[in-house]
């Protein structure tokens, strides 16, 4: 399995790079603001974005259910999609990680493998290779719950998980803290799964809803106004289970933050 | 497909949770309470990574040297008074603990946890046997009295409350249903127990490690029960898994550092007992397990599994488990060791488990000799799908979105036509619209009017 430590990692990329926007079905479809808000921050960044019209999805829900043969026509469209891209940057934990972790039942052709070395989640990308201090033009008056989603924790290593060892760090939190106004609330659990997993959230529905819901109570017990995700699809859960039992809690993308909108 | 065999975890964790307000709240909070322990201790530790990583490469050496172990442990178990039999399978090991104890003419035996005699199910097998069998452990004793197999494998009962455990009390030994006081509980149960460990004809334990230099055996308890029951009555059984082993007296010190601080968030067990031989007038005997085991061993993606020392880190961690209970995994082992081992046993049977599980990934990290938990769930994912065990609606609905996903044309015709909000919720999360499971306890997503595809073409090309 290759992880963050493997994949490459310049300090400084050219204005020239091409850079391969990628928006998983779910934001494209549901949270097209986090797309727009994506591509736009990467502008501002100075950075050459494009975004390849014909990507559907990454194969995550087969895949993680284990059926490589209905998600290998996925892979095979992103890598047909991506393979020109110098870097591909996708608003999405859990898909980067489908594509850096799981893409490995399909052919390593070269283009396979640089596909999994150069994809990267949003947040990994501005922190780590980008490395951007600022970001002028984003306020944000409100109190903030981060919920770093478990594929970008433990399979990309945006923040140190409570179970390893060692000194803690945040790398949404970094960015999060260099936002005007904005105030970061600990709260209980920070990294114990929200129970969304995909597929689980409606094959495992009973025990999905009920870590969804004292997600939302530990967010609400902490004062937090908004729980702020570089993974829509935890959200759309959260959101869902709050909206229904009528909690007062929003529920934004990273992106949208770090770009002062759109929201 | 007959599924009249399969366990359906998710099924029962629904009525877990469902069944009041009172049990998975508390199952959860005590769990997470004791990782919370867990972590507090383990960072104390500076090294405790590098622990990690030396138990897991002193294992792996172990089992991948493991004749050479088993060999040496038991020639030296036997010239210090021991004898040492081969069981290959659960029937062998139930045979041969029902000889000894007919050869001694034992009827009644006392017993600690040990979750190889479980998985083993020694104790139905004695008892139609006429042999009469004690759990001596606290947790076990309780679930015995409740005719249920041990929910957690350190935590055998922590699915029952305080009230539970007094009603079932009340019925079973005779006291106030009323009186749930923990200490009168526990002294309840020792004084039940006392008589039964000097009636005892023998008394049989497990092993958390064999040593192989020196043929002794390890043998960690809070309650200090395995100690009377190897002690008091003059012969000894153990039973332990072959993957047990370790080389020298000395990995111990790694090993013991681990356990505890795993196992429940404390520095070691109460009673970390070294058994050598038999005691002086006594016999000990040894039944080395292997019940599947080396099958497991040549199991390239699936052999790591062998390292687990059992300390239930994983379980206590585990965000499905804790809101699940351990009896909704319907097998010896639950919780994300059991999602692993028990389809080693029959993979139809337990297909579902590796569904049960969000691939979070915090068993992974927290396991104390690295076993890559996560990843062989994952895997083992990969092998019911190949199997055709994939739940049937899934296995349409993907066979569907595969083919779509796959053609950019039909995917983006397909969105086009969608109306509604449901119709734009991605393919996956809407497997079986007609239940609709995303929409009982959770609202949609709003409509929204443009994809952002659509406003791509409109605002970039
Ligand atoms: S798999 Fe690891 S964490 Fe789980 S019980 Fe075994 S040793 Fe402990």
């Amino acid at each position: 399995m290759t992880t963050q430590s493997e994949a490459t990692n310049h300090k400084t990329i050219s204005k020239d790079m091409r850079i391969g926007l990628f928006i998983p079905c779910y934001i494209d479809m549901m949270f097209p603001e986090v797309g727009i808000a994506t591509l736009q921050l990467l502008e501002r960044l100075g950075l050459n974005v494009s975004y390849p019209l014909n990507q559907t999805c990454c194969g995550q829900p087969m895949s993680n259910s284990g059926d490589e043969v209905n998600s290998a026509p996925a892979e095979h469209l992103f890598v047909e999609n991506f393979k020109e891209y110098d870097f591909i940057i996708g608003p999405a934990g859990s898909c980067v990680k489908q594509v850096r972790c799981h893409f490995d039942t399909i052919d390593q052709t070269d283009e396979v493998k640089h596909i999994r070395q150069h994809t990267y989640e949003l947040v990994e990308f501005l922190h780590d290779i980008l490395q951007v201090d600022s970001f002028p033009w984003a306020e944000f008056q409100h109190s903030v719950a981060i919920h770093n989603s478990c594929s970008s924790i433990r399979g990309l290593g945006i923040a140190k998980p409570s179970e390893i060892m060692g000194v803690p760090f945040d790398k949404t939190a970094n960015l999060l803290s260099k936002v005007k106004g904005l105030v970061l609330v600990p709260v209980d659990r920070p990294d114990d799964c929200c129970g969304f997993g995909g597929t689980f959230c409606v094959t495992d529905e009973a025990v999905s809803a009920r870590m969804g819901l004292e997600k939302a109570h530990d967010h609400l017990r902490h004062g937090a106004e908004y729980v702020v995700s570089p993974d829509m699809s935890c959200l759309m859960h959260q959101q869902g289970i709050a909206r229904r039992v009528g909690l007062n809690l929003k529920y934004i993308h990273v992106a949208q933050v770090l770009n002062d909108g759109p929201f | 497909m007959d599924n009249a065999n399969q366990v359906d975890p998710a099924k029962s964790a629904e009525l877990f949770i469902l069944h009041d307000q009172v049990h998975e709240p508390m199952h959860d909070r005590f769990l997470w309470a004791t990782m919370q322990r867990r972590d507090a201790e383990a960072a104390a530790i500076p090294e405790w990574e590098e622990l990690r990583e030396i138990a897991s490469k002193i294992k792996e050496h172990t089992l991948t040297h493991l004749d050479h172990y088993l060999e040496a442990f038991e020639a030296n178990a036997t010239k210090r008074g021991a004898h040492v039999h081969w069981a290959l399978d659960a029937a062998e090991h139930n045979e041969i603990v029902f000889s000894i104890l007919k050869d001694h003419g034992v009827e009644e035996m006392i017993k600690s946890k040990s979750m190889l005699q479980e998985e083993c199910q020694m104790t139905p097998f004695l008892q139609s046997r006429g042999i009469k069998v004690i759990e001596s452990d606290l947790g076990e004793r309780i679930q015995q009295l409740d005719g249920q197999p041990p929910s957690h494998i350190v935590f055998p009962a922590i699915h029952k409350t305080r009230k539970d455990v007094a009603e079932l009390f009340a019925r079973s030994v005779g006291t106030d249903p009323n009186n749930d006081d923990p200490h009168f509980l526990t002294e309840v149960m020792r004084n039940n127990a006392r008589p039964r460990f000097l009636a005892a004809g023998a008394g049989m334990t497990g092993g958390n490690f064999a040593v192989a230099e020196t043929g002794t055996f390890m043998v960690c308890t809070n309650e200090g029960n395995a100690d009377i029951g190897a002690s008091v009555p003059p012969l000894h059984i153990a039973s332990i898994g072959i993957e047990k082993l370790v080389p020298r007296v000395e990995d111990l010190g790694v090993f013991l550092r681990l356990l505890s601080r795993s196992a429940e968030g404390t520095p070691l067990t109460q009673y970390s007992s070294h058994f050598t031989g038999p005691r002086k007038g006594g016999e000990l005997h040894i039944v080395l397990v292997d019940n599947g085991r080396s099958r497991r061993l040549g199991m390239p993606d699936f052999w790591h599994s062998l390292k687990c020392i059992r300390c239930g880190a994983c379980m206590n961690t585990c965000p499905v488990y804790r809101r699940s209970g351990g009896l909704a995994y319907g097998a010896t082992y639950s919780g994300p060791i059991g999602v692993i081992l028990d389809p080693t046993f029959d993979e139809f049977k337990y297909s579902e488990l590796p569904f049960h599980s969000t691939l979070c990934g915090s068993c992974t990290d927290v396991c104390p000799v690295k076993i890559d938990i996560s990843d062989q769930i994952f895997k083992w994912r990969r092998v019911m799908a190949k199997k055709g065990y994939l739940p049937l609606a899934k296995r349409l609905s993907f066979a569907v979105s595969g083919h779509v996903l796959g053609h950019p044309e039909e995917y983006h015709a397909m969105e086009k036509v969608a109306e509604p909000a449901i119709d734009y919720a991605p393919h996956f999360l809407l497997y079986n619209r007609s239940l609709n499971p995303w929409g009982r306890d959770r609202e949609l997503p709003q409509i929204v009017k443009q994809t952002f595809r659509e406003w791509y073409l409109a605002n970039r090309s």
